[in-house]
């Protein structure tokens, strides 16, 4: 007779990750204090680097952007039961996309181009994600080996496509060419501007309101239609999903498309609203980091938010931290970023036992108090 | 509340012999949960001690304290009158108490004898211990009379022999109490009665036997003494022979239950549900229902018996959609509809198919889900439930409520998590989410297996409620005592064939054992009778 316990809502999604993300600050604080140098300061230059001033605030959410879409991408494949990898490799089409698209289709006016784009890259990275869908849906394939092979394959096949046919002539980089320049996406700084106020110039740019849209829309599928419910029933109890007369391999696929295609949205901040060309590996880890995301995020488009934020803020901050103190290389702030990453996803449940615990003895003894 | 009467002394012995096990203040909660609240227990030496009580009531939670799994928070163990001190598995064994699990701890590719000397090969060259387990079995298994081969594959051997092996386990490793939970659950009544006369052998040769089970025919036929458990309480001992099912049950509920279903006669009409010559196969291509062809009216519940695992479960899910079929095919109201073939789960449904599967955490369910997500798996795609292109929450919740009111699903509360319902009111959802869709043919699978006595009275009403009011059910069931009291035809299955069929009110319990083994009808009818 085991009762599996329900933790409140406010255990689950505050204590929980603020405790995993305390352990995480406090072994950091430790390799800090180790290389001789004064945790508090770092916290403080952390802090101070991601949201002290209007420039560093705009790094921030620039980044906070990409981990948006990539952990809504993780998340929606995660109701489904699938762990997806691949949001990297996704993420890399839509890069194609929006570039075919900006390039070869230049003569559309912006507001179609916006349009256009978005569909692009969401058609690129879903595609590059049904292969391993179905796969997994019809040959059982498992989807972690897939997808993570699809990375090296979408990595290697842009490489050939940016070299041999991207390239402009004459070029010695590997880089496309830069989309014209009123079909860049607009600077928030640049937005701002037009309506007489006054910003700092930063990389942030129109995608960012689009990743909090997206946010809604995924919240809205998720839980309010017919096939979000048919996706977490197959992710929940594949057997309960067939008996009810849903096809598991359909919404595994429908799963994967929709992940596909949010990861594929990060091209639309990266290669339309800040580099404006197709670059090598632009998707630097960002599909990757969108796993801790999601989890971190309990695969809720809220808590997705607020983790992209603190990896937005760790990104901006660090690499404000090693600019500041020299001793903290670049590598140490791989390294804080990576025990975040590990605490808060891979030893996600490391607490939870205990908390538990607490949280039963607090309440039975509440209501014994109430008894009396 | 307790009214407990310390009246069980063994077979005639006087008080002097301390008894096999004694339990005093055996306390144990779970977080909130109060599983067993200061339990008192005397089993004699020498003695068949049932325990009986509803799912839930700490029967298995008390065991496992007995056994080491868990620790008590309060009170003391007594085995052979002395104290003793159970902190694992291990310690039980070794001061005499043996277990066999409802789901047997047995490796399937080994041979019975390898099975045997699992954990207590003695030193590091298996030969010599298997010399001398070869030795000690054949004693065992003569003084027992086991029939059992130690060279035999386990995973070759019938259910009831995997039993056997795991009776020869816990006896090897020096048992003198055996603890049986739940053991008839995957036997055939003839298996059952062959384990019970091993018991009584046991019994006989000086061992302590203690039986958990929830079905009483078994406690009147097989103990010597019982006790019953409710809600984690010890609330009685009795002498079996100073006791009847009918108080042992109100014991068990705490109010009067009615154990026969009141039902009139059955009033057949058209026929609903034609299968001819239906097979299905498993994944692994192995025939599972071999050329099944029956008739199920309107108006009737047609009882499929037989042992866990003959085909009943694949014929089930087939009706349903959910398995493909082989050869044969399938008409419901004279129109064919032979799943596979563009006819799956869902358009059964929409034709008026209702299924309560066999294994709701398996199938019926999402527990992860609320209760208002599990009223609709299934009917998701219902118009009513839509509002443009969302799904219509408020909507939802009214429905589940009224559902839970129309069911006495407790707590009614629509926004609980599925897992946080106890079983029988887990079933009360799913069955009223497919009763209350007026179904012409309802499928149901072992509507009441984990489910307590007040709501298998209340399962069963609904159910001939549904006949009565002129739907066809098909009830596929491992009780026969439930096969019996609901069916008004019962067809028997053995290794996937449909091996007779007998009329509800004709039915006797050793006929359709024998059939259930595999036995020709009229043979059965005749061995029967004598």
């Amino acid at each position: 007779m085991t009762t599996s316990l329900q933790l409140p809502r406010w255990i689950d999604a505050g204590v929980l990750p603020i405790l995993n993300l305390a352990m995480a600050f406090l072994i950091s604080g430790l390799v800090v204090l180790a290389i001789g140098e004064s945790p508090l300061e770092v916290v403080e230059i952390l802090i101070y680097g991601a949201f002290g001033y209007d420039e560093a605030i705009g790094y921030t959410l620039y980044y906070t952007t990409n981990f948006i879409f990539t952990g809504l991408a993780f998340a929606v494949a995660f109701h489904c039961g699938l762990f997806n990898i691949g949001a990297e490799g996704q993420a890399y089409f839509g890069g194609l996309g929006v570039i075919l698209a900006a390039l070869y289709l230049d003569f559309l006016p912006f507001p179609i181009m916006l349009i256009v784009a978005i569909m692009a890259s969401a058609a690129f990275g879903a595609a590059w994600a049904y292969i391993p869908a179905y796969l997994q849906a019809r040959r059982g394939s498992h989807i972690v080996i897939t997808t993570i092979m699809f990375n090296f394959i979408a990595s290697s096949l842009i490489v050939y496509v940016l070299v041999n046919i991207l390239r402009p002539t004459g070029s010695m980089t590997p880089e496309s060419e830069t989309i014209a320049e009123h079909l860049r996406l607009p600077f928030i700084h640049d937005i701002a501007a037009s309506f007489g106020i006054d910003m700092a110039s930063s990389p942030l740019n129109l995608s960012f309101v689009y990743a909090i849209i997206c946010c809604v829309l995924v919240w809205l599928f998720i839980w309010h239609t017919r096939w979000g419910y048919a996706i977490r029933t197959v992710g929940a109890n594949a057997h309960a999903a067939t008996y009810a007369g849903i096809d598991p391999g359909r919404y595994v696929i429908m799963a994967m498309l929709i992940s596909g295609a949010l990861a594929a949205f990060m091209a639309l901040n990266e290669v339309m609203g800040v580099q404006h060309r197709l670059l090598i590996d632009f998707t630097a880890g960002y599909g990757f980091v969108g796993i801790a995301v999601g989890l971190m995020g309990r695969n809720h488009p809220v808590g997705i938010f607020l983790a992209a934020l603190l990896f937005g803020m760790l990104y901006q901050g660090g690499a404000e931290l090693s600019f500041e103190i020299p001793t903290i290389s670049n590598d140490m702030v791989v390294v804080i970023q990576g025990l975040v990453i590990l605490f808060t996803g891979a030893m996600e449940h490391m607490f939870r036992p205990r908390v538990t615990q607490i949280y039963i003895a607090w309440r039975s003894r509440k209501m014994a108090q109430e008894a009396a | 509340m307790s009214e407990s009467i310390h009246t069980a002394h063994g077979t005639g012995k006087t008080g002097t012999v301390p008894p096999a096990i004694e339990l005093r203040g055996i306390d144990k909660r779970f977080g909130a949960v109060h599983a067993n609240k200061s339990i008192d227990l005397r089993i004699e030496k020498g003695t068949i001690h049932g325990i009986v009580g509803e799912n839930g009531a700490g029967k298995s939670t008390l065991m496992s304290i007995l056994y080491g799994f868990y620790q008590a928070d309060a009170g003391t163990i007594h085995v052979d009158g002395k104290l003793c001190n159970i902190r694992g598995s291990e310690d039980a064994i070794a001061v005499g108490i043996g277990m066999v699990h409802q789901h047997f701890m047995l490796v399937e590719p080994f041979s019975v004898l390898e099975n045997v000397i699992l954990g207590v090969e003695g030193g590091a060259v298996l030969r010599d211990g298997v010399d001398r387990a070869r030795h000690e079995l054949k004693r065992l298994e003569q003084e027992y009379s086991l029939n059992i081969d130690p060279d035999a594959i386990v995973g070759d051997l019938s259910v009831g022999l995997q039993q056997r092996v795991e009776i020869l386990k816990a006896l090897y490793r020096g048992a003198e109490i055996l603890i049986l939970d739940e053991p008839t659950g995957v036997l055939t009544p003839q298996e059952a009665d062959h384990l019970f006369r091993i018991l009584r052998t046991l019994k006989e040769q000086g061992k302590t036997v203690v039986l958990i089970t929830h079905k009483l025919r078994e406690i009147m036929a097989a103990t010597d003494t019982v006790s019953v458990m409710r809600q984690g309480a010890m609330v009685a001992d009795r002498k079996t022979v100073e006791t009847s099912p009918e108080e042992l049950s109100e014991l068990m509920v705490g109010r009067k239950v009615l154990l026969h279903i009141e039902k009139g006669p059955a009033k057949p009409a058209d026929v609903v549900l034609a299968v001819e010559n239906l097979c299905v196969d498993n994944a692994q291509g192995v025939r599972r229902v071999k050329n099944a062809s029956f008739l199920v009216h309107a108006g009737e519940i047609v009882g499929i018996a037989g042992v866990s695992g003959n085909g009943q479960s694949e014929l089930l899910e087939a009706l349903a959609g959910i398995r493909v079929v082989s050869e044969g095919q399938v008409f419901l109201n004279g129109q064919d509809v032979t799943p596979g073939h563009g006819v799956d789960a869902a358009q059964l449904r929409k034709r008026g198919v209702a299924h309560v599967p066999e294994d709701r955490h398996r199938m019926g369910m999402v527990t992860a889900f609320t209760a208002k997500e599990a009223a609709i798996l299934g009917y998701d795609d219902d118009p009513a439930y839509q509002r443009n292109l969302l799904l219509d929450w408020e909507a939802i919740r009214t429905t589940t409520q009224h559902l839970m009111d129309e069911f006495d699903v407790r707590p009614a509360d629509p926004d609980l998590k599925a897992a946080n319902f106890s079983g029988g009111n887990q079933q009360k959802l799913v069955l009223a989410r497919e009763i209350m869709r007026d179904p012409a043919l309802l499928l149901v699978g072992q509507p009441t297996r984990g489910v307590d006595i007040g709501a298998i009275e209340f399962i069963h009403k609904r159910l001939v409620a549904m006949r009565d009011a002129g739907k066809a059910v098909l009830l596929v069931s491992v009780e026969l005592d439930e096969i019996m009291s609901l069916s008004d035809r019962i067809l028997v299955m053995c290794d996937g064939v449909i091996v007779g069929e007998v009329a509800g009110g004709m039915a006797n319990e050793r006929a359709l054992g024998l059939m259930m083994a595999g036995v020709a009808p009229e043979q059965a009818h005749a061995e029967a009778g004598q």
